[in-house]
Formats: structure tokens, C-alpha cells, sequence
């Protein structure tokens, strides 16, 4: 037990600071007690009583059946609510006249094409981007939305309208519900006759490798394929048939794809968004699938 | 006396950090403190009534001479408008602005604290009406240590009150700068004004000019300024500092003394050691230590040394702006020296003649039109129905000036390009035409195809141009053209 007496002699203020020093010493050398800022001490109180304040005024305190709501009863989910309905009320004007115009009005108007632009291309990273890729610049099977080739149309109210109702898709009356048959898997046709046929739809696009056309080739084609791809084989948006002299192919333009496709029939499914999305979304996405690669 | 303080005592050792003690400047009137003056009224009418000045810009932009328009993305400047990327003229300006803190500094040390700077400016604001309410040194030393009282208590309410009506006056000339003033000023008055970002700005800057120009003071200059710390070391020996010329002040004396002692052609010194050079200092500095931390170059100590050496007939100017090398030379009996022409000098000014000049030929010659234009990153290239291919561009184009124009596009650089620009239909002599509302920026997508006899492989440079109908005037922007 030390000496209290003796510690507390040690104690003495210090001639140059006029600052009381703790007491300790280490082998002559002494520590002094200078005092914390007043302002600094001040400040410390201060933000300990906001902080007390503060789980007053917020919801903090946790209770058995939830928690202290706060004095002004605020929480997270209200303001995003307000600020949700701000953002509503600042683009009420706007969104009036996307959708009061038609789409072609839309286009026509600088201040309406940027806006259902900005729109829709937002609604397109949320919904669309996931099949056709960010850029719509599609895959394998889906359609790339930049080019001039399109499967159900590409002038603004068929693009709106294969976005409304989709494609092959079974809850939407409106859907694009045409598919092609599945030749070989059903044996509409034989494995040989697949292959003939495969043969004579690649002459259509002079693709390279190809075999001069054949009469039976033709004969396959005329009784199996024109009354959807056409005679010429330009297909036919009407019924979702792709145009088979043009350079672009949906799935690919080797013979073992066009094997497969004729074979396994069927076609891409997209779903109806009108089951989701509202009327200006939809006309916003409209016009900024068009705008992509100007559409036809 | 412990064994510690009798060694401090000993070797001289002096504490680390000066304790905290309040300053009490005693009023000085002279040439220097006119000199304060002046500037003082000067730029202190510029802050509070700049905000006021009207330029007419014509119908489609604000008539206010200086304003910076954030909602709009706008700065004007009497005849100049900078939109936002144009920001590197801030830059440039910066960049002047300390070259010229450094050119004053070479010089004549740091008459930027002593006359110009705004935390000098308004602290001598807030002395001027302390001393006004509260009398001079004495008066408020006396105060301040007196009891509290009715006198106390009146005297200094009504200084923190005078204090604070200038703060909030400081904090409202600074908002006036984001919007136009008079409307700005009517609606404040009526409690009116839209959003909560005007009063909150009010509020921050009146707490900061209150806390800097009325409790802190020479503190900021001494612990929170980086500019005394830069400034030593970026001067010289040449640079003009206030100094006490020891070379005649020294040895002090009494006057009396001092007299006898030249009756026998004896040295005596001018200094009478009076300390009104401490008294008035604003910072208090005592000069006579030579040039210091602490010192801001303002001079009064000069008119403070004055009015005693004018009183005791001796020669004025025992302090005044000279160097310290040149003490030392009258000293030696060399003859002094004054080099305002010297390497430092003369590169800080070329500098500040070529930054200015560039950005003068650079504001001059700067187009009242822009265009930029961003090539699609996904997809790059598409692949056409007849083997073609296109590319999609972005282009942002802007108006900078106030009235509505039409420019035509071109796009030149490859064979057979043929151009469609989304939602512009119309055409003149058959280039298509885009229409610019005025000091907007619009942006339009073109998209640029090619038959597939033009294929090539990798890129195929190409340019944009855009012509302005009414001017002729054409902008070419480079872009490229790519396969897939």
C-alpha cells in the first residue's frame, strides 16, 4: 500500500504552464495533468446529450414488440414512400404527354424522344437486358434488337406490341403464338429429307459451302416450309417466320443449327409484359427499342 | 524551486506551447492603417453588394452580373458563361491566384495577411465594433476582468449582437451569389424562399464568420493556416518584410539616457522600449524578435513606432518594410540593396502573364458550339439484313448561345455511309438537319450504315461535321466506323 500522504506531496503546479502536474515521476521526470480544452469538454457533453436526444427523437429502443418509434414518427420506409411520390409529382407533366402521344408523336418531339428514351432504357437494364444483353445486341437465340431484322416486325406498334403480349406466351390471349413444327421429333419428316432440306434453305443466302439447289430440295421446301417462310423464303413477320436469305440467323446459319432447328421446331419465348409493366413504360421501351437501330 | 524548474531555469527552456492569453490591440491611426482601410472598405463593398449588379444577357438567361447557377449548370461572369466543362477555367484561375500569392510574397512578404485576406478583412471588422461598443485596450481589459454587472453585461450583449448581424449579413451576401439577388433578398425577408438550402447556407457561414472573425482570430492564422508555413518557406531574402531596424534601434534605453549618451558621441539607440508596437499588433507579435510565425505584415506596429519616434524627435521609420539583409549591410556600412527584378520575381510573373494570356486567348477563340460524340460500346458493330453493317453513335450537342439554332450534319470519310439520326426527319439540300433550343444541350442518336461491297477490316476513320445554317460555322468531330 503506498503512501497516499507521500503521492499526494508530489503533486505541484508547474512554474512555466501554471499547470498542476499528476504526481508521477519517473527518475525526475514528471508528467503534467494539463486539463482537456473547455471547448473540447464542452463539445464532448454536447454530442453525449444529442446522442441521448437523438434515440428520443428516432426510433432506437428496442421493446418487446418492436421498438420506440421516435417523436415525429419517422422511418426509412415513409421517406422513400415521399420521396417516391416527389419523384412522381416531378415527372407527372412529362409522363402525361408520353402518355397522351402516340409513338410516332413521341419520336417526332425532341423533349418526349429523350425522355421515353431515359425511361426506357432504364426499364430495358431491368427487364430486357437479361435476354437480349445490355446493349440489346442479343445471343443465340435472341434476338439482337440493334439490327434491321425483324422476327414480329420492327415498325413502333409491332415492336409495342411484342413487348405488350410476347412471345409464345401461354397466359396472354394477344401473344405471338405462331411456332414452327417439330419435323423430325414428330416425323413429319426423315432424318434424310431433314438434311436435303437443311441443304437447299442454305442456298437462299448464298452461304458459303452450300450444294447447288435440288429438285427435291425444292419439292421439301415448297410442301413443308413456303407456307410460313414464303415461296422466296422471306419469311413472314406475321407469323414470327424468319427471312432466309437475309445475313442474319437467329440461332446460326451452319447446317447442323439448321439440322436442329427444322428437327426440334419451336421458337423463343418472351414473356407478355403488360402483365407487369404500366402503358408508359411499355411505350417508352417501344421507343427506345426503336431507337436502338432505328427500327423499320 | 524543484530540481526540474531550477533546470529549466537554468538552460532557458521556454514551454513548447504559449499558453492561451486574449489580445487586446490598442487603436493606431497612420499611413498603414489608411492603407487597411481602404482596401478594407473595398472589398468588403465588392462581397456584400456584387450580388446587386445587373448585365443584360438578353431574354433566355439571368441578368445578374455574377452568379453561379447550379440548378442550370451555369457560371456568369459579367460577359463570360462557363458551362460545366468548361471547369478547368477555375483551374486556370487557381492556379493565377496562387501564382500571385507567390509573386506578392517575393515581393513584399505577407501583405496578403496583412491587408487582404478575408480572415483579416473581418476580424478587423469585428475589432473595429468591439472597440466602438466596448472603448479601446484598457477599456476592454478592464471589462473583461471586472465583475459582471448591468454596464458588463449591456456592453457586451450589444457586441455579439453587432457581431452576429454581420455574420448573418456575410452568410446572406454569399447565398445571394446562387440566385438572383433581389428576388432572392424579397423572398428571405418574407420567409419565403423555396428551399431550406438558402437558410441552411445562412446559418453555416454566419456560425463560421462569427467563431473566425470574433473568438478565434490570430489563432487560425497561427495553427490552422497553411499559408504562413508555405509562405517560409517560398521567401527570400530580398522579400520586403515589416522589420525592426536593430541596426538603429539597439541598444533601448530611455530617451534620457539616450541623450546623454550622444551629448558624448556615445551609441544609443532609438528604441525606447515604449512596447507600442506590441500593443497594437493584431496577432500580438512583438516585432522586435525579427520576422515571425505570428507576424501578418499589416503594418500597424510601423504606425504605432511612428507617431512615438514623431513625439521624441527622432527620424520616423525605425520599423518599416525593409529586409533583413539590408539591416546587416547598414550595419557593415555596405550600401543597401533592393532587388525587385530577380529570378524568382521574374519567373513568377512570366508565369502569370502566360496562364492569363492563354486563358484569355482561350476564352476569346472558344466556339459558342459543341459537340461530342460517343460510339456505341455494345454492340460495337451490327450486322445487316443485305451484309452491311451499322454503328450506333451518341452525339450530345450544345447551344451556348441565347438564341434557337439549326446546324446540318455530315458525316465524311468512308464510301457509301448512309446517315439516320433518330427522331430528325427533316432535311435540307439533302443533309439532315438537327434544331437546338437556345443555351441547351441536346442529345441525338445516329446511327451509320454501310453495304457490304464497303467492308474493310478494323476501323475506318470518319468525321462528323455539323454547320450552323445562319453562320456557316463547322464543327468536326473525329469517330471511327467498325466491321463486326
Amino acid at each position: 500500500m503506498p503512501d497516499k500522504k507521500h503521492e499526494k506531496s508530489k503533486v505541484r503546479i508547474d512554474a512555466h504552464s501554471g499547470v498542476p502536474t499528476t504526481g508521477h515521476e519517473w527518475d525526475g521526470i514528471e508528467e503534467l495533468n494539463t486539463p482537456l480544452p473547455r471547448w473540447w469538454v464542452w463539445t464532448f457533453w454536447l454530442t453525449v446529450l444529442w446522442a441521448i436526444a437523438y434515440t428520443i427523437v428516432y426510433p432506437a429502443w428496442p421493446t418487446l414488440s418492436g421498438g420506440t418509434h421516435g417523436l415525429f414518427g419517422w422511418n426509412s420506409r415513409n421517406q422513400l414512400t415521399q420521396e417516391v411520390t416527389q419523384l412522381q409529382v416531378t415527372r407527372a407533366p412529362i409522363f402525361a404527354k408520353l402518355k397522351n402521344a402516340s409513338l410516332e408523336e413521341i419520336e417526332a418531339n425532341p423533349d418526349l424522344l429523350s425522355a421515353a428514351r431515359m425511361v426506357g432504357a432504364a426499364a430495358f437494364a431491368n427487364n430486357c437486358a437479361a435476354c437480349h444483353g445490355a446493349g440489346g445486341a442479343g445471343s443465340k437465340g435472341y434476338a439482337n434488337l440493334n439490327d434491321d431484322d425483324w422476327i414480329w416486325g420492327g415498325h413502333l406498334n409491332e415492336i409495342r406490341a411484342t413487348i405488350e403480349h410476347g412471345a409464345r406466351w401461354e397466359t396472354d390471349k394477344a401473344t405471338h403464338s405462331s411456332s414452327m413444327p417439330a419435323f423430325g421429333r414428330d416425323g413429319l419428316l426423315t432424318p434424310d429429307q431433314i438434311s436435303i432440306l437443311a441443304d437447299h434453305v442454305r442456298t437462299f443466302a448464298e452461304l458459303p459451302d452450300t450444294v447447288a439447289p435440288t429438285a427435291e430440295g425444292q419439292k421439301l421446301y415448297d410442301d413443308n416450309c413456303a407456307a410460313c417462310h414464303g415461296i422466296e423464303g422471306k419469311g413472314n413477320t406475321e407469323l414470327g417466320a424468319p427471312n432466309l436469305t437475309d445475313a442474319i440467323w437467329l440461332y446460326g446459319s451452319d447446317k447442323p443449327t439448321i439440322i436442329s432447328r427444322i428437327k426440334n421446331g419451336g421458337g423463343g419465348v418472351m414473356p407478355a409484359w403488360s402483365e407487369k409493366l404500366d402503358e408508359i413504360t411499355i411505350k417508352a421501351l417501344s421507343i427506345y427499342v426503336h431507337s436502338l437501330g432505328g427500327g423499320q | 524551486m524543484s530540481l526540474i524548474e531550477s533546470q529549466d531555469t537554468l538552460l532557458g527552456i521556454e514551454p513548447f506551447i504559449e499558453p492561451a492569453h486574449r489580445i487586446y490591440p490598442k487603436k493606431i491611426d497612420g499611413q498603414f492603417r489608411r492603407i487597411k482601410w481602404s482596401i478594407q472598405f473595398l472589398t468588403l463593398g465588392i462581397y456584400y453588394l456584387l450580388p446587386f449588379v445587373r448585365w443584360d444577357r438578353g431574354l433566355n438567361a439571368p441578368s445578374q452580373a455574377v452568379l453561379v447557377d447550379l440548378p442550370h449548370r451555369r457560371f456568369y461572369f459579367f460577359f463570360i458563361e462557363i458551362w460545366p466543362q468548361e471547369f478547368y477555367y477555375a483551374t486556370g484561375l487557381l492556379i493565377l491566384a496562387a501564382l500571385v500569392l507567390f509573386l506578392m510574397n517575393a515581393v513584399a512578404g505577407r501583405i496578403w495577411c496583412g491587408y487582404m485576406c478575408p480572415q483579416t478583412v473581418w476580424t478587423d471588422f469585428f475589432m473595429t465594433t468591439e472597440r466602438w461598443i466596448e472603448g479601446d485596450s484598457r477599456e476592454r481589459l478592464n471589462l473583461d476582468t471586472a465583475p459582471w454587472s448591468f454596464e458588463k453585461a449591456r456592453k457586451k450583449i450589444a457586441k455579439h449582437f453587432i457581431w452576429f448581424l454581420i455574420a448573418w449579413w456575410t452568410g446572406g451576401a454569399w447565398v445571394l451569389y446562387f440566385a438572383d439577388a433581389p428576388t432572392l433578398v424579397h423572398s428571405l425577408a418574407t420567409l419565403q424562399a423555396g428551399s431550406s438550402e438558402a437558410y441552411l447556407w445562412i446559418l453555416i457561414l454566419t456560425f463560421t464568420t462569427y467563431v473566425f472573425a470574433g473568438v478565434m482570430r490570430e489563432k487560425l492564422c497561427l495553427h490552422a493556416c497553411p499559408w504562413p508555413r508555405i509562405q517560409a518557406a517560398l521567401t527570400d531574402e530580398y522579400a520586403l518584410n515589416v522589420t525592426y531596424r536593430y541596426d538603429r534601434g539597439e541598444p533601448r534605453m530611455s530617451l534620457k539616457q539616450a541623450s546623454a549618451l550622444r551629448a558624448q558621441n556615445l551609441n544609443a539607440g532609438d528604441c525606447v522600449d515604449c512596447g507600442q508596437c506590441v500593443a497594437v499588433c493584431p496577432t500580438g507579435v512583438d516585432i522586435r524578435k525579427g520576422s515571425q510565425l505570428g507576424c501578418i505584415q499589416c503594418g500597424l506596429c510601423i504606425d504605432a513606432c511612428d507617431a512615438i519616434m514623431a513625439k521624441i524627435h527622432r527620424p520616423t521609420r525605425l520599423i518599416g518594410y525593409d529586409t533583413d539583409l539590408n539591416v546587416k549591410h547598414r550595419q557593415c556600412g555596405i550600401p543597401e540593396t533592393f532587388k525587385l527584378f530577380r529570378p524568382r520575381t521574374i519567373i513568377y510573373l512570366a508565369l502569370i502573364l502566360a496562364i492569363s494570356g492563354f486563358m484569355t486567348l482561350n476564352l476569346a477563340t472558344r466556339g459558342d458550339a459543341h459537340v461530342s460524340i460517343l460510339h456505341d460500346r455494345n454492340p460495337l458493330a451490327v450486322r445487316l439484313k443485305d451484309g452491311g453493317a451499322r454503328n450506333g453513335y451518341t452525339a450530345r450537342l450544345s447551344n451556348m448561345k441565347n438564341t434557337p439554332r439549326k446546324f446540318t450534319l455530315e458525316v465524311t470519310g468512308a464510301p457509301n455511309l448512309h446517315i439516320e439520326v433518330i427522331g430528325a426527319e427533316k432535311k435540307i439540300d439533302g443533309k439532315i438537319l438537327i434544331e437546338i433550343g437556345p443555351d441547351q444541350t441536346r442529345e441525338t442518336r445516329i446511327l451509320l450504315a454501310m453495304p457490304p461491297e464497303s467492308e474493310h477490316k478494323g476501323q475506318a476513320p470518319i468525321t462528323f461535321s455539323l454547320t450552323d445554317r445562319d453562320s456557316n460555322q463547322t464543327i468536326d468531330v473525329q469517330d471511327s466506323f467498325i466491321w463486326p
